[in-house]
């Protein structure tokens, strides 16, 4: 894996998930993840959710929907950060 | 006092240069913008001398923009990601009208007659027509489906007879709107076509409409020529019932292969190119592809498919030969390769490699890369040529 996983414990690689998350999701969500195709990813779309809940969505997507699951790409820790700076509208 | 003179020299000089480059005549056939992603901005190329001529800058969230051109491939029509659309001038190189129609758009799209042009939009759905001109308002539909539910809009295209075609994602419809008869549209529904249609498509004839389902395992086929317009179902079950992998980014339908052998489309959670057979829309074969295909662009001559592919296989290119569907080049061009665009006759095709900032171009007869031009993350290439092209 060229991404290379964040293992238990391991400081996720905030660089690198935060382009990801501009670029990558970005792509359905929005460069400023205001929205697209996909859902607007700001802190107030996202308050229904907890962190753990919000992971788990970007882990293992949603069925049926457009999302898919990033579990092949990133890490549970990567998707923890990525789900905390959503909620907190703090993506750098 | 002969510092002054010195700076009214200055001045004239300056004066006689900027009005002899004002006087420099020059064509826009072979000029083109790229789309810079992060920066709100497009860079104005010369696809003959493979060069950035300028940049204009202020045309809001770019994160998804298309573009279409005016009829004198003077004025491209630049739509943002924040609703904006951007009447830009590529001679002068400045923004020559801008509105801010919605609040999300995804493209748009202008009629045969150069007159109206119109922006599909995701927020608050439907589609919006402005004039060409003044980009002062014409007509705004509103796209509310069947079961009464709003729905963004995707896959809009010009159809001959100042028309447009458009899919409606969440309603799960096709609607003709015709304005053949002046500012206020004729609509045609099409409703219950499948699900999540995600993007649409016009062969280069203007006859045969296919929108690609993401819900389902099938595409949609409308043949405008034949009334009164029916939706059919065409490639269903193409994923036999195989788990699908998982799509880090949609497909796109804009740009796609049609050749007057086949159509290759990519299939959604496969790592295929579907061939359809152009006139009976039945599958003729698959081509094996080294990722999740986004676009597949045909060469203006048909012959050969050029393809990129989704995120994290997105360094790579494949080149399909049409008459034997093989992968007949494979290379990686470079980091997030997001769009090509092929020169009017195809001798030449232009890469955007996002995480390089650099557009790549190659000769396509001999692969070779023939130059690099530097462009902050580019996303989208359009050149004038598609002025003069049915459904761009």
């Amino acid at each position: 894996m060229i991404a290379g996983h964040a293992a238990a414990g391991e400081v996720p690689d905030t660089s690198r998930l935060s382009h990801l998350v501009r670029q990558e999701c970005g792509s359905c969500h929005g460069l400023a993840l205001t929205g697209g195709l996909g859902a607007p990813l700001t802190p107030d779309r996202l308050a229904r959710w907890d962190r753990e809940q919000v992971a788990a969505i970007i882990l293992d997507g949603i069925p049926g929907s457009p999302m898919p699951p990033w579990r092949a790409l990133i890490s549970e820790g990567d998707a923890r950060w990525i789900a905390d700076v959503l909620k907190r509208g703090t993506l750098p | 006092m002969i510092n002054v003179l010195r700076y009214v020299a200055g001045v004239l000089l300056g004066a006689v240069i900027v009005s002899a480059a004002a006087a420099e005549l020059r064509g826009t056939g072979d000029l083109g913008i790229v789309v810079e992603r992060a920066s709100g901005s497009v860079a104005v190329v010369d696809t003959s001398k493979r060069s950035v001529l300028g940049r204009i800058q202020g045309l809001g969230d770019l994160s998804h923009a298309s573009a279409v051109f005016s009829r004198d491939q003077r004025f491209a029509f630049v739509f943002g990601r924040d609703g904006g659309l951007s009447k830009i001038d590529l001679l002068k190189m400045t923004v020559a009208k801008r509105v801010l129609q919605a609040g999300n758009s995804i493209g748009g799209a202008i009629s045969d007659d150069g007159a109206l042009v119109a922006v599909s939009n995701y927020e608050p759905g439907g589609v919006r027509v402005f004039d060409a001109d003044t980009l002062t308002p014409v007509a705004d539909i509103p796209a509310i489906g069947a079961g009464g539910k709003t729905s963004k809009t995707v896959g809009l295209v010009d159809l001959p007879g100042r028309r447009f075609a458009y899919a409606l994602y969440d309603a799960g419809e096709i609607w003709v709107a015709d304005f053949s008869q002046g500012d206020t549209p004729r609509l045609t529904k099409l409703a219950g076509i499948g699900r999540l249609p995600y993007d649409g498509n016009v062969t280069p004839d203007g006859r045969h409409y296919l929108a690609g389902l993401f819900g389902e395992d099938g595409v949609v086929h409308v043949d405008m020529w034949k009334e009164p317009l029916a939706a059919k179902r065409i490639l269903n079950g193409y994923g036999r019932g195989e788990e699908p992998l998982p799509v880090y980014k949609m497909p796109h339908l804009e740009g796609w292969a049609a050749t007057s052998d086949a159509l290759l489309l990519p299939a959604v959670g496969r790592h295929e190119l579907i061939a359809v057979d152009p006139r009976r829309f039945d599958e003729v074969g698959r081509v094996a592809t080294y990722g999740q295909p986004v676009f597949a662009v045909a060469r203006p001559d048909g012959r050969h498919v050029w393809v990129n592919f989704a995120h994290p296989l997105n360094d790579t290119i494949d080149v399909v030969d049409v008459p034997t569907l093989n992968v007949v080049h494979r290379f990686k061009a470079g980091p997030a390769v997001l769009h090509l665009e092929f020169t009017p006759r195809g001798h030449e095709v232009w890469v955007s490699v996002r995480d390089a900032d650099r557009v790549q171009i190659y000769d396509t007869a001999t692969f070779a890369k023939k130059a690099e031009l530097d462009v902050a993350s580019p996303s989208g290439i359009f050149f004038s040529a598609r002025a003069n092209r049915i459904g761009q």
